[in-house]
Formats: C-alpha cells, structure tokens, sequence
C-alpha cells in the first residue's frame, strides 16, 4: 500500500505567501487525498481473503505520521518510510526507482508481494506517473482507474472493473495475474455483505488501536544506501525533469455581491424566503 | 452446500433479550451472530426506565452479565411511592411493599448507557464461539426455503441462514409480523409512553429526594391531571438525571384526541413536581416508545420453524397497574429461548427449539406474570363500559368518596395497592387509572401550592434537540391512505406531531382538487422517533429504517 504526504489544501490550512506559493513550512502534511480510495481496497481484500499489509512512503521523517494514519484509518500491520537527504526533489522517475527498489527489498526481507495498491494522482504534483513507472520498473502488470475488485487466490488472478471516463462513462472488467498494481479512482467504495467479513473488520479495528498507538514500534526506515541506490540516479541528481517556476492562478473577482446572513435571524431571512417562495414547490 | 453464509444462531436485536439470548447461546457453545440496526446498542431504545431482578425468576441481568449494576445501570429504587391526583391535591401511598414482592433489586437505567454496554459484553462472549454483535444492521425479513424460515434477509448484507433466529428486535418488530406472530391492528392492546430525560446535578438529586449517593426513588401518578385519558405519570432518579414520564393507553389517546407531549407537559408542570425540579429546568433528551400490553398480546406460542420471538417482540411486557416490568422478562425469555436450542440442538425438528421455549416460559412462571389468570377472570365483568360507569358514579358519589375517603378505607386501599394479586386483578378502565385516584387525591389529599416554573421545550425544539440522521429520499413509512378517517388519529397520537403544529411528522392539509376541498393526512418522516404509533393508528406500510439511520437516542 503506497502512499504520500502532501500538504493539507482544504480550506483554512493551506497558506500561501503574498506571491502566492505554497508555504510549505506553514501548511500541515495530510495524506494524499486519493490514497484513501487505495487504502480502503487493501483493507477489502485482506478482509475478504487475509494477508498482510504494509504501508510505504517515500518522503520525509515527518511522513511517518501519514503512515501511523493509514495504520489508523485502515489497519495496516506495519510501516516502511523511504527517507533520507539523497531522496529530496525527487521527480517521478527518481521517485519510481525509489519506490520500486523499496518493494524489492520488501519481497527479499520481509515477505513476497501479491499486490501493490496506490491512490490515483497526488493532490501536488497531479501526475499520475509515479505508479505506472515504478511498474515499468518492478516489470508488473498495473489496472488502473479500479472501482471495485476481486481476486481469486488459487488462480492467483485479479477480476477488477475499471472506470473509463470520456464522451461516454464505461466501465471496464479487466483481469491480470499477480502480483499486480492496483490503482483506485475515487469512485472506487469497499463493500462488505457478509457478516464474517464485518466481523473481521470489527476485530481488526480493535486490534489496531493499540498498534497504533506504538506506531515507532512498528516502523521501518530504509535510506539510500540501505536500498542500495546510486545517489546520480535518484533524488534531484536523478531527475530529468525539474519544475522551473510555479505561476499562481488568480482568482477571478466575484461579480455578484454577497450579503451574508444569519439563518437563525427570522427578519433577516425573511426577504431571502421571498425570493425563494416562487422557486418552491407545492403552494 | 448452500450459497448462503450460515451461523448457528442469529440473534436480531441487541436489547436486553437479545443481548441475554446472544450470552446464553455463547456459555452453550454456539456460534452467534448478533445484528442491531443502531449505530451502536441502545441508540434506538427506550424505557421508562426502571430494570427489576425478581426472586423467582430463573436468569437476572446481573446473573447473566457480571458487575452489571456498577457499571451499566443507575440508581437502585429505595423508595417508591404512588400519588393520586386531584387538581393541586395529592394523597401519597407508599407502594415499597408491593414493589419488593418478589424483587431481589431494581434499578433505573438509561438505555444507551445500559445496552451499549451490554453490546460490548456480548460482542466479547459470542466472538469466542465464532460470531459477535455488528452494529448498522437491519434485519428486514426473513429467509424462507419452501415456505419455512430457515434465515434472515438484510439491507446491509446478503442473505443469512441459521438453525435458530431470536427476534429480539422490540416492539414493532418486522419479522414477529413478516411470520404472522403478532400485528398492528388494535390500539387496546397497546400502551404509548414518552418520556423527558431531565439534567440534574447529583447533589441536587439527592437534597431534593432526600436520598444518599447509592439510593433512588420511583414516584407514580395518577388521577386527573391527565384528564380522562387512561394511564399514568413516572419519576425515576438517575445517577446524574431524572427520567419523567407519562404512559397511556393508545386506545385511550386515540378517544381522548390527546397530545401526549401535552400530557407529559402537565405532569411536568404540576404543582407535585415543582420541589424535585426545581429552578432550570433542562430536558436531554425527549423520547417516545409502544409498550405492548402483555395481558392481551404475550404470544403464549411466540415461534415458528426456525424463529423464536423474545421480549417486546413477543409482547412480554407486563404492565398492570402500577407494576411496569418488561426488560426483566426479556431477558428471562431471551435465556430460555438460549436454553431451549441447547437442549434440542441437532434435532430434525425445526419447531423443537420453538416449542421446548414456549414450554420453558409456562414452567418458569414467566407467561403467568405475563398473562396473569386474575386478569383474565375479571376483566370478562370489569372491562364493560356499562360496568364502568355504574362502579365510577357510586365512586364519585358522596357516598363513594365517603367511602374511598374515611381513614378506614385509606389503609385498605394502601394494602390493596400493595397486593400484588389484586393488582393484577385490575381492570383496564378509567376506574383504576382516573376515579379512584382522584376520589383518593379529592377526599384525602393535601393541596399542594408550591410554584411550578418549569417551562418544558415546544415540541419543535424537542425535535430539533433529537439526533437524525436522515436517509434522505427513502422513506421508512409510507402513508397508504390520507383520509382523515384511516389516518387522522395519527396527528395527535403520534408523539412528534400536534395538531397546530407544522413541523412533526403528521399534520392535515387542505387540498383542492377539481372544485372541491378535501382535508388530507400527510406524512414527512425526517421528525419519526420510530416508535410506531401509527403503524397502529394509521393506515401505513411501516418499517424500520435502514441501519445506522434515522433517530439517535443518546440517553434512551
């Protein structure tokens, strides 16, 4: 289960300096927002068939509190943070060697590897490309855009269906063998229509609270050298592409006025019912 | 194989029997899977709330889970009394004597508090034998293989078999109606409470009832403050709170044209009350809830096939008088429902488990507090009207307030209120709930002058305070016809409508249709407090609705 820290652009956390960048320092790291989508197909498939799951960063120390998060939120076992200076400003080609060499070193040191699920895009690069190469790099196959999957363990097959968006919505049923890349579109929803899968959810859930709560315990960091990568190959030195300057869109002035006003005003709202009243159904 | 999943035992509902059925089945081994439609035990329940532990009955709640009253119930009632009423005079009998007969102990309780806590016992027991308690849950049917209930059918999961089904699933439950076992249709066998869960400060509860940490009262009410409407009023002490409540005969209500906010307000407000209220009155929680009168109603064969109904399911709610005792026998039932399918597990027979539980309830004792054979003698003479009046106008005679009114006859009435055989003799009339008490108040009582500020919240802030969430663009009931005529009586019974009220879920509109003017019923169920009134009084489709949704009780 792979995932990123990116900064927290909803409303009130995000912070901007007076050229309007990003800044960074100010702004707090959440997890990827389309990573949840990946994270609750993990927990689908290891509740309806076992297993053990992992969560994988690559980023900074602090990244380890998107982990700890994800150990949270969907009862990940254990944790590993691809993390050191070398590993800065990275692009996604750099980034992809990291995180397929990190995967690599998971199948040689700790268990081998059925599946590798991944959220759709980065909320602050907006990509897309991380995943499909580091693919290329582990030479799997990889479904994209999944909203709902299954697998056959004896067949050691993937069955996934795929929106495919254009002039007209499809959706799409694909199958591969494993190990396999799964990456989820946003509209993927886990569904759980057996008890016994609940159950487990239930029983999961309360054995993660007190994993998590010792989420250090349960964390691995691998830098540069412990992966066993050249440092002309990753990081800045690594990239072949480079963001040469960020131009900030701004925001068009409104047109209309906006008068705000309180909804438990009874006189002040009554104007607003007046305009609303033709509107309205019924009389 | 069948492609359906299949536990030994599904339990639906996890009340106080379903949650002791669920404990029983775990000590015989039995693989059980618990579903409860609430986000959590006890978020869709309410009572009045007093929970009794009796010397004869064969499994008490503390019995079946360890450290049960420290942990999940309030006080224990120490002292319990009844008042009757006449306008602001009040004539106090002390009914302790009636109400530890057979009592080991009793204590208030609030349901949340209560069956979450007993979620969570069960969720541990029956985990060990391969199954455990899911939450957000609706039970909506039942599996049938050629005609016999073999399983349940679910909105949040595919279908489940089991070799034995509990209905624990309450008053209104769908499957005790879906296998014909009981019905919505007449309104006498059926009671109405509602009931405002007060904030009190400890030391409040226990200067104003003269009581210590570790003791409680109960306090009844009966005579005219309800006017003619057949029933009474509670008081329970919480722990932190006081449950104040009214509980009236359905039948009665739909008579009367009552609003039972209305009747709650006017116990709320009286006079008696103004001492234990005192200055600020804060309400939680307001809630409402069916009772099923188990002397017309407690199914003596509550089984079919595979399925076996436990506790308001099955109408197991005695409530006679002044004794209201209905999760005691839930949970009696809820065990020996456990026992039952122990004893004849691996027999062919799907109805063996069904019939050994029926057997079981008559040789505890349990149908005969339930259906007590007093009752039936008497009500054939006591519950004719023309019986009725005769007995109330020689009541409300001199002469009958002569003779409820002398000293001689204040004892024996005490006695006879204390006697637990007489009790159950009483008839369902306005005799019992409105005359004598008032007589008693009139003839004997002491006007009570104290000033009662209380002002309890409209009905529409009383909804607005209530926790929903809403399953938008689905509906769980469904108006089939708006006549005033099959549905009015929904407008006032129903405890989250009144008739000058817009925003409850019942309320008539004019509505034109080619010349003419009708008036119609309609229904809006965001405001539904599920308690099933008008399954009852109106002509409705009605059902639970889908887990997790709807209303949120947070004290019950």
């Amino acid at each position: 289960m792979l995932t990123k820290g990116v900064p927290d652009f909803s409303e009130g956390a995000v912070s901007f300096d007076e050229d309007g960048h990003l800044e960074r320092g100010k702004t707090p790291t959440v997890m990827n927002p389309n990573d949840a989508f990946a994270l609750e197909a993990a927990l689908q498939t290891r509740v309806r068939h076992g297993g053990h799951v992992s969560g994988m960063s690559m980023g900074p120390p602090g990244y380890a509190e998107v982990l700890e998060g994800a150990m949270e939120s969907v009862y990940t076992d254990d944790s590993y943070l691809l993390s050191d200076r070398e590993l800065a400003a990275s692009d996604t080609w750099a980034t992809a060697i990291t995180v397929s060499s990190g995967i690599e070193k998971y199948r040689e040191e700790v268990a081998d590897v059925d599946l590798v699920f991944a959220g759709f895009k980065t909320a602050d690069g907006e990509t897309g490309q991380t995943g499909p190469q580091t693919c290329w790099a582990l030479e799997w196959p990889i479904v994209t855009h999944v909203i709902a999957l299954d697998i056959d363990p004896d067949e050691r097959r993937l069955r996934a269906k795929r929106l495919v968006e254009g002039d007209v919505d499809e959706i799409e049923t694909v199958e591969a063998p494993l190990p396999c890349m799964v990456v989820t579109d946003p509209e993927f929803e886990p569904t759980y229509r057996k008890a016994a899968h609940r159950l487990t959810h239930k029983r999961l859930r309360a054995e993660t609270q007190e994993r998590a709560a010792e989420h250090d315990e349960h964390l691995t960091t691998w830098d540069h050298a412990d992966l066993n990568l050249d440092p002309d190959y990753i990081g800045l030195d690594g990239s072949p592409t480079i963001v040469s300057s960020v131009d900030p869109i701004p925001k068009a002035p409104s047109e209309r006025e906006a008068t705000m006003i309180d909804p438990d005003d009874g006189a002040a709202m009554e104007p607003v019912l007046e305009e609303l009243q033709p509107f309205a159904g019924g009389d | 194989m069948s492609e359906y999943e299949h536990y030994e035992a599904v339990v639906v509902g996890c009340g106080p029997g379903g949650a002791a059925a669920a404990a029983r089945l775990a000590e015989h081994g039995v693989e059980t899977l618990v579903l409860e439609r609430g986000v959590e035990a006890g978020s869709k329940n309410v009572s009045g709330g007093l929970i009794y532990a009796e010397d004869s009955a064969p499994y008490t709640i503390d019995g079946l889970f360890d450290g049960f009253r420290e942990e999940a119930a309030e006080r224990p009632v120490t002292d319990y009394r009844i008042h009757n009423i006449a306008g602001d005079k009040v004539k106090t009998y002390d009914l302790t004597d009636l109400h530890e007969h057979d009592t080991d102990w009793c204590d208030a309780v609030l349901r949340r508090k209560m069956d979450s806590w007993l979620e969570a016992r069960v969720h541990e027991k029956t985990s060990e034998t391969g199954g455990g308690v899911l939450t957000n849950v609706r039970v909506n049917g039942l599996l049938r293989e050629d005609g016999e209930i073999v399983g349940v059918t679910c909105d949040e999961l595919d279908p489940i078999e089991a070799d034995l089904i509990v209905a624990a699933d309450g008053v209104n439950s769908e499957l005790a109606r879906e296998a014909g076992l009981m019905d919505w249709e007449e309104p006498d066998e059926w009671f109405q409470g509602v009931k405002a869960v007060v904030d009190m400060d400890p030391e409040a509860v226990n200067h104003r009832f003269g009581i210590d940490d570790n003791e409680g009262v109960a306090h009844l009410f009966s005579g005219d403050l309800f006017e003619d409407v057949r029933g009474g009023g509670f008081l329970y002490t919480n722990e932190e709170s006081l449950s104040i409540g009214t509980v009236f005969h359905l039948d009665s209500l739909v008579a009367e044209q009552a609003e039972p906010h209305e009747l709650l307000d006017a116990l709320l407000t009286h006079p008696v009350m103004a001492h234990w209220i005192g200055d600020g009155y804060d309400e939680r929680e307001y809630a409402a809830k069916l009772v099923p009168d188990s002397k017309k109603v407690a199914h003596r064969e509550p089984y079919r096939d595979r399925l076996v109904l436990v506790g308001d399911a099955a109408g197991q709610m005695q409530a006679q008088g002044p004794i209201i005792k209905g999760m005691n026998h839930a949970v009696t039932a809820g065990a020996l429902a456990a026992d039952a399918f122990a004893i004849t597990r691996g027999n062919a027979d799907p109805e063996a488990a069904g019939r050994r539980y029926a057997k079981l309830l008559e040789d505890s004792g349990t149908m005969a507090k339930l259906r007590p054979k007093q009752y039936e003698l008497a009500r054939t003479v006591g519950e004719r009207e023309t019986v009725t009046n005769v007995v109330d106008r020689v009541l409300e005679s001199p002469l009958g307030s002569v003779a409820l009114g002398n000293p001689l006859a204040d004892r024996v009435l005490e006695r006879a209120y204390n006697s637990p055989f007489l009790v159950s003799m009483l008839p369902d009339t306005r005799t019992g709930y409105t005359t004598v008490p008032t007589v008693i108040g009139e003839a004997r009582g002491k006007s009570i002058r104290w000033k009662n500020d209380a002002e309890p919240p409209t009905l529409e802030e009383r909804i607005g305070d209530l926790t929903y969430d809403t399953d938008v663009g689905n509906p769980h009931i469904e108006l089939r016809d708006a006549s005033v005529k099959a549905s009015g009586a929904a407008v006032y019974a129903c405890p989250v409508s009144a008739e000058a009220f817009g925003g409850g879920c019942y309320r008539t509109e004019q509505v034109k249709t080619n010349g003419d003017e009708e008036t119609l019923v309609s229904l809006d169920t965001q405001p539904c407090v599920e308690c099933g009134t008008c399954a009852i009084v109106a002509d409705t489709a009605w059902e639970h609705p889908r887990g997790g949704k709807g209303v949120e009780y947070r004290q019950g």
